[in-house]
């Protein structure tokens, strides 16, 4: 079985729906709280010059994470 | 003073009430995501009373403000922008505790929550958690005209009924709908919180109550406030935790357990627990509330694409880069010129209205000087931050940040940390004010710490100096000038070694979970002119005002120890050299006469006590007392040298005098006291080395702490003091001088 898709996976104008945040630490709970939720729409936009951080929009509002952090973010099987 | 005033305060709150009638003041705490407006908003409230102060009770800065509505009056407090009230850092506990009353002996009056109209759904979240603090809440709606161009509706009636508070639609921008919202606050007051309104299942209402209780009951504690029962039971680890952990023992902690384990039990799992109940009622609300329009490319998303384009858009950040470092290091330069002339004109003046002695020294060298020191600094700081509020306000600042991290993240820091460190180059003092764009407190303190690494323009003079005199003028394999060479590798040397402190420090001192990088990038706009000048003006302000108290003493302090003990016996000999010399040799014996009592003050003392310290790294006691005398400022060294030398305080770097004096000095021996190594010794020492007051002033003003004061100096004290060793250890040996 492939590992599942995750936000990091995204190339730049695909989009994914959420499946789940992966954890409980800090960082899971920011993701969350700031609207990557199950079920929510994302849309790649970009990456930065240098591959890293990324420009995801959700929920209408567009915000940069690093893509380790974007491997937290469970995408539903396209 | 006006004796209407709304509702009393709670009997049971005597002490707070009986204050209030006092002061006649209610406190309203101001909460928003960041990137809402909420700054300008509560510009726009408290106009010019705003300064930076201390929260009754806290010891963390924040933004302080009054304004007045219908005779009641107003204490405004803006808490840093936050997406949650889940507190994961000390800095978020103290936000917590100033809503919650905990850390002074008030509740906050009223709360005025900020939310983006065109990011509803997000800034809900964080209203959801602020009306379950139990405070009267006020919303202020900013990006209306925003959310118009976008074709967003939003029904203010229906939200206001759905939230249970008033909702006052503004543009702080442009003061439109700030009068209606100060008369809402004012309304406020006194009133009953609105209930929570997001519902959550039972089995977890009934274990925050029990919590509550039981702790409350136990040991005679303060009622436990249900927004931290609830807290406390979702933030496993955070600091609430601990600070229970520390209050309540080893029962507490059992109780907690239990709660947390019979949750998990029926399946509940608590911080998804609490984001997804908190959503599915904010979807409610935004389906009942806003009529949104399918999302169109707008001008923001063209911008956006070009500046963070893989090559135009590198291209634009290094352009705008160059015109920040341009501005502060050669634009500002004319006025602070001026400053300095003018400080200087105005110390002549007094010189020549008071009679010679210590009186006149103090006033003219101490005060005068001390005040100049502190006011050159304000055009740098007025027109980097200017830039700045202008790239922040505009949304550059956050793609500034996103093209940067991956680079800063070769070091542990962030995108965030670049701007402050490129404005170092130009002068540290406004690069470590700048560093509170940082939202993460370790990356901030790191970025402050290696702040003074980078080579600053005061250290420029002291370089063009012992180049222009020590290093030959010569080309190494035809292309490469060596005196060119020479200033490129003391630059670089602060550029190198920055990251490896940066490191370290993030491996001991600043360890610890690394933090979400998280960076919002709001629509481009154009910045609002209030904004930038309201900026400018309060850095520079703020600057005067607390670093320049320290900076001041410093330089009177310096004064002191090179102006005591006042030798009599050289007063004396020279008055008596004086009156026998003809017209044409007065400036020379007062010269002279200064040059002698510097050597003999205090300082003079202490730069020969340290010669056997400074001896290793080739220097002489009066190279060594010079470099104590320029510990408050850097660019002192050449004004001592000139002093120490006989040539009087008006050197500057392209003396020839001062070059030729210092070419001549020799050791007892017979042997040049200056040779390359012993030049190269000495910039290394002034390129690593914490010379400057102000800097440490800054740190002290940024941090509210001695301890990271004394760390940097001793450290770069250190590393300096090392560098210089080695330098001259092997550059000796190598030419064999």
């Amino acid at each position: 079985m492939p590992l599942q898709r995750t936000l990091a996976d995204l190339g730049p104008h695909e989009e994914g729906k959420i499946q789940a945040v992966i954890g409980t630490d800090t960082l899971a709970q920011r993701l969350a709280e700031i609207g990557f939720t199950p079920g929510q729409t994302v849309r790649m936009i970009r990456f930065a010059p240098f591959g890293d951080p990324i420009q995801i929009r959700l929920r209408g509002f567009h915000i940069a994470l690093r893509r380790g952090e974007a491997q937290r973010i469970l995408l539903q099987p396209a | 003073m006006s004796a209407v005033a709304p509702a009393a305060p709670s009997s049971s709150d005597t002490s707070s009430a009986s204050s209030r009638t006092a002061r006649q003041r209610y406190t309203v705490v101001v909460v928003g995501n960041p990137n809402t407006g909420k700054t300008t908003l509560f510009n726009a409230l408290t106009g010019l009373t705003q300064h930076t102060g201390n929260y009754p009770g806290v010891t963390v800065e924040s933004a302080l403000g009054e304004f007045t509505v219908e005779g009641t009056r107003f204490l405004a407090v803006d808490l840093p922008g936050t997406y949650s009230l889940s507190p994961r850092a000390p800095d978020e506990m103290i936000a917590v505790g100033i809503l919650l009353g905990q850390t002074s002996t008030t509740k906050p009056d009223v709360v005025l929550c900020v939310l983006d109209a065109t990011n509803l759904d997000r800034n809900l979240y964080l209203l959801t958690q602020v009306l379950e603090l139990g405070c009267p809440v006020v919303v202020a709606l900013t990006m209306t005209d925003l959310a118009h161009k976008q074709g967003i509706a939003i029904d203010i009636p229906a939200l206001e009924r759905l939230l249970g508070v008033p909702v006052v639609p503004v543009q702080a921008n442009r003061r439109i709908g700030v009068p209606a919202l100060k008369q809402a606050l004012a309304r406020a007051v006194g009133t009953a919180a609105a209930p929570p309104p997001v519902p959550f299942p039972e089995t977890f209402s009934r274990e925050v109550s029990t919590l509550a209780e039981a702790l409350t009951h136990d040991n005679g504690h303060p009622p436990l406030p249900r927004f931290l029962a609830v807290r406390l039971l979702i933030d496993a680890g955070g600091p609430i935790e601990h600070a229970f952990t520390e209050k309540y023992g080893a029962t507490g902690t059992a109780l907690l357990h239990a709660a947390r384990a019979r949750l998990a039990a029926t399946g509940i799992f608590l911080p998804q627990l609490e984001v997804e109940s908190r959503y599915r009622w904010i979807s409610e609300v935004v389906a009942k509330t806003v009529h949104q329009p399918p999302l169109t490319p707008t001008w923001s998303d063209t911008i956006d694409h070009i500046v963070t384009h893989k090559f135009w858009g590198l291209v634009i950040f290094l352009g705008i880069m160059a015109l920040t470092f341009q501005s502060i290091f050669s634009w500002a330069v004319p006025v602070m010129d001026a400053i300095d002339t003018l400080f200087q004109s105005l110390g002549r003046y007094t010189a020549g209205v008071l009679p010679a002695g210590p009186v006149q020294s103090l006033v003219v060298d101490g005060v005068i000087g001390g005040v100049g020191a502190v006011i050159v600094f304000v055009p740098q700081i007025a027109v980097l931050f200017g830039l700045i509020a202008i790239l922040e306000d505009s949304g550059y600042m956050a793609r500034a940040a996103f093209l940067m991290d991956r680079v800063m993240a070769t070091f542990g820091l962030s995108g965030r940390s670049f701007i402050p460190l490129l404005s170092s180059f130009a002068c540290a003092v406004p690069g470590i004010m700048a560093t509170r764009t940082i939202e993460d407190r370790r990356d901030r303190l790191t970025t402050i710490l290696i702040a003074p690494l980078m080579s600053c323009s005061a250290r420029l003079p002291v370089y063009v100096l012992f180049i222009s005199a020590f290093i030959p003028a010569q080309t190494v394999w035809g292309i490469i000038g060596l005196q060119g060479a020479t200033l490129f590798a003391l630059y670089l040397l602060g550029l190198l070694l920055a990251p490896l402190v940066a490191l370290t420090l993030k491996q001991t001192l600043f360890r610890g979970e690394p933090v979400p990088f998280l960076l919002e990038l709001p629509p481009f706009k154009i910045p609002a002119w209030r904004v930038v000048l309201f900026r400018m003006y309060d850095r520079s302000w703020a600057f005067i005002r607390r670093a320049g108290t320290i900076i001041l003493a410093t330089t009177v302090l310096i004064w002191a120890l090179s102006y005591y003990p006042h030798q009599k016996q050289i007063a004396e000999a020279y008055r008596a050299l004086r009156a026998a010399a003809p017209p044409e040799e007065q400036e020379r014996l007062h010269i002279e006469e200064a040059g002698a009592r510097l050597r003999e003050s205090f300082l003079g003392q202490a730069g020969r006590a340290i010669a056997p310290l400074v001896q290793p790294l080739g220097w002489d006691w009066k190279i060594g007392m010079a470099v104590l005398a320029s510990f408050p400022a850097r660019e002192v060294v050449i004004a001592a040298l000139g002093t120490i030398y006989n040539l009087g305080n008006g050197q500057d770097e392209g003396s020839v005098e001062l070059r030729a004096a210092m070419r001549a000095e020799r050791w007892p021996d017979g042997r040049p006291v200056y040779t390359p190594a012993v030049a190269l010794s000495l910039m290394v020492f002034f390129a690593l080395c914490c010379q400057c007051g102000a800097t440490l002033a800054t740190i002290k003003r940024e941090t509210d702490s001695w301890g990271y004061v004394a760390l940097t100096f001793f450290y770069m004290t250190s590393l300096a003091y090392l560098s210089a060793l080695a330098v001259y250890q092997i550059g000796s040996r190598l030419t064999g001088s």
